[in-house]
């Protein structure tokens, strides 16, 4: 299963080293170019995969896993436990379409490393609620329209109901006037703390209305 | 992304004796800034030295008055700690002016002091960049430079570093604890931990191979008002062209550090004596040297400005 990586991963990389001594005797002549040949050839060295084990929790159950130490937790949910609901947009972490719960906190699922993650307890969108049985901020999406395509709607969910427990629990943003006072919900408040989140179709306005239901509705 | 080999750290002194053992090794933390190059093959490590699990998440007073931050607090618990609020609002308002929820969420202390520039020419694979690829040659100098530096650049290197933390961290005047590979302690002010480019721009700190940073020291609280001002082209989630990191007593003194603008925090001590003199005379001293390009003079005139707006601020 693994072997069939290695002439890849070598003659991309022969590709990549033949680039890099062009461009580096191209801009500075020989003895510079020296350097470019050595760097790139360490990086030429085929490396064989190398796989990991690791357990986790996801939405209330466990899952040990045997990982290729490169899968980050993105994958991890979407490839091999089969939870497409996390998205993957960037793949950067830009823009927050692979926004899940670790332990109680929101991350950026695609910029972690699955194995760096025993014993963890993660929270997808699967895990908030289900299609009979939705979470209050689905619901909320669903009836102020907060989305248009929907791609990154798990994402934007999931970072909204994060938002609203780190108000609760008193964790000032950007926009907070007093940061000694403990900060309270408002417009100004989520769009500072949603701007992790980006939406192409532009459904910003619906996605506060929708927050902001949820927020008077838990006050 | 290419394979290595993980290992999770024991310990502090067991990673950085770990770190020089295996070719290739690097610490991983939370991961945002390391996991992004890797994907773009601007990293390629052949071994990670995960350091999660060393209990350097914690924030204790000093005997001298001040905090002990652990390497590994993250940015949001850093912003949110009642004492950082309290008396080193510099420090907090700069992290939560910083990337976005998530990304606070995951990034450690002493990730965001040691992360990498984001000059496009560095992320840009195929242009040659001495930082990537020392003596490939610098392709920000005569490019699209409207981002970068203006100050303490070079002829090899015209990149900024990122951090707002370190902004705030340089005004404070801390100082960073470290552990190298022999197991010896020791401390470095975080006015000497970024090396400015000269002509080798890919040696970005004075940390040792192998040496890992468990902790930042704050000095007791010097009181005064704390302003971080940050100056974007966005109103959230982007990189400063310049920030000012301040520090104001009502005697008219102060310390101020500039993000957006330099290879590291900048910030020149002398300079400060001018303060009482307006931000003009101020920003004259602190900016002497500078070299902007076409494209990045605005942000010299940007800093007086922004400077200016900060002295008001403070004046209430």
């Amino acid at each position: 299963m693994h072997s069939h990586s290695e002439p890849g991963l070598s003659r991309r990389d022969l590709l990549v080293a033949g680039a890099a001594t062009v461009a580096g005797s191209a801009a500075t002549g020989p003895a510079h170019a020296q350097d470019a040949v050595n760097t790139s050839s360490m990086d030429t060295v085929p490396r064989a995969p190398v796989h990991a084990p690791v357990r986790f929790t996801v939405n209330g159950r466990e899952h040990a896993l045997e990982l290729d130490t490169r899968t980050s937790l993105l994958d991890a949910l979407r490839e091999h436990l089969h939870l497409t609901g996390t998205k993957k947009g960037c793949d950067h972490g830009q823009c927050g379409a692979c926004t899940v719960m670790v332990d109680g906190v929101r991350i950026n699922s695609c910029l972690t490393l699955a194995v760096m993650h025993e014993g963890a307890d993660v929270t997808t969108i699967e895990g908030l609620g289900t299609p009979d049985r939705l979470h209050a901020m689905q619901a909320a999406f669903v009836k102020h329209d907060g989305y248009q395509c929907g791609y990154c709607t798990p994402g934007q969910i999931c970072s909204a109901v994060a938002v609203l427990d780190e108000i609760k629990a008193g964790i000032p943003s950007h926009v907070t006037a007093d940061i000694m006072a403990t900060p309270e919900f408002s417009v100004d408040e989520v769009r500072e703390r949603m701007s992790g989140n980006i939406c192409r179709c532009g459904a910003y306005s619906n996605i506060i209305e929708a927050i902001t239901e949820v927020a008077g509705r838990a006050a | 992304m290419k394979p290595f080999t993980y290992e999770r750290a024991a310990s502090p002194a067991q990673a950085a004796a770990a770190a020089i053992q295996m070719p290739g090794a690097k610490f991983i933390a939370g991961g945002t800034n390391l996991l992004d190059l890797m994907k773009l093959q601007i990293e390629t490590p052949a071994h990670l030295i995960d350091v999660n699990r060393l209990a350097l998440d914690t924030i204790e007073p000093t005997q001298e008055g001040g905090l002990r931050i652990g390497a590994l607090v993250s940015n949001t618990d850093l912003a949110a700690d009642a004492r950082v609020r309290r008396d080193y609002g510099v420090l907090a308002r700069a992290l939560l002016a910083g990337a976005s929820g998530q990304l606070r969420n995951k990034a450690t202390t002493a990730g965001n002091l040691l992360q990498r520039t984001r000059c496009p020419y560095f992320y840009d694979t195929d242009q040659p960049c001495n930082k990537r690829h020392p003596g490939s040659g610098c392709s920000a100098i005569g490019g699209v430079t409207r981002q970068l530096g203006v100050i303490g650049t070079s002829d090899a290197c015209i990149a900024t570093h990122p951090s707002d933390m370190a902004v705030a961290l340089r005004a404070l005047d801390a100082t960073v604890e470290t552990v190298k590979a022999d197991g010896a302690t020791r401390r470095i002010p975080v006015a000497e931990l970024h090396r400015l480019p000269g002509d080798t721009p890919h040696v970005e700190t004075v940390l040792e191979p192998g040496e890992l940073i468990t902790a930042v020291l704050l000095p007791a609280p010097v009181g005064g008002t704390q302003i971080y001002r940050k100056v974007r082209d966005r109103a959230s989630y982007a990189f400063a062209l310049v920030s000012v990191g301040a520090i104001l007593q009502h005697d008219g003194t102060g310390r101020i550090a500039l993000g957006g603008v330099a290879p590291k925090p900048w910030r020149v001590e002398e300079a400060e004596a001018e303060l009482p003199n307006g931000p003009r005379a101020f920003t004259t001293r602190l900016m002497a040297g500078a070299r902007p390009t076409r494209d990045n003079a605005f942000k010299v005139a940007l800093a007086e400005r922004t400077l200016g707006a900060v002295l008001n601020e403070a004046r209430g």
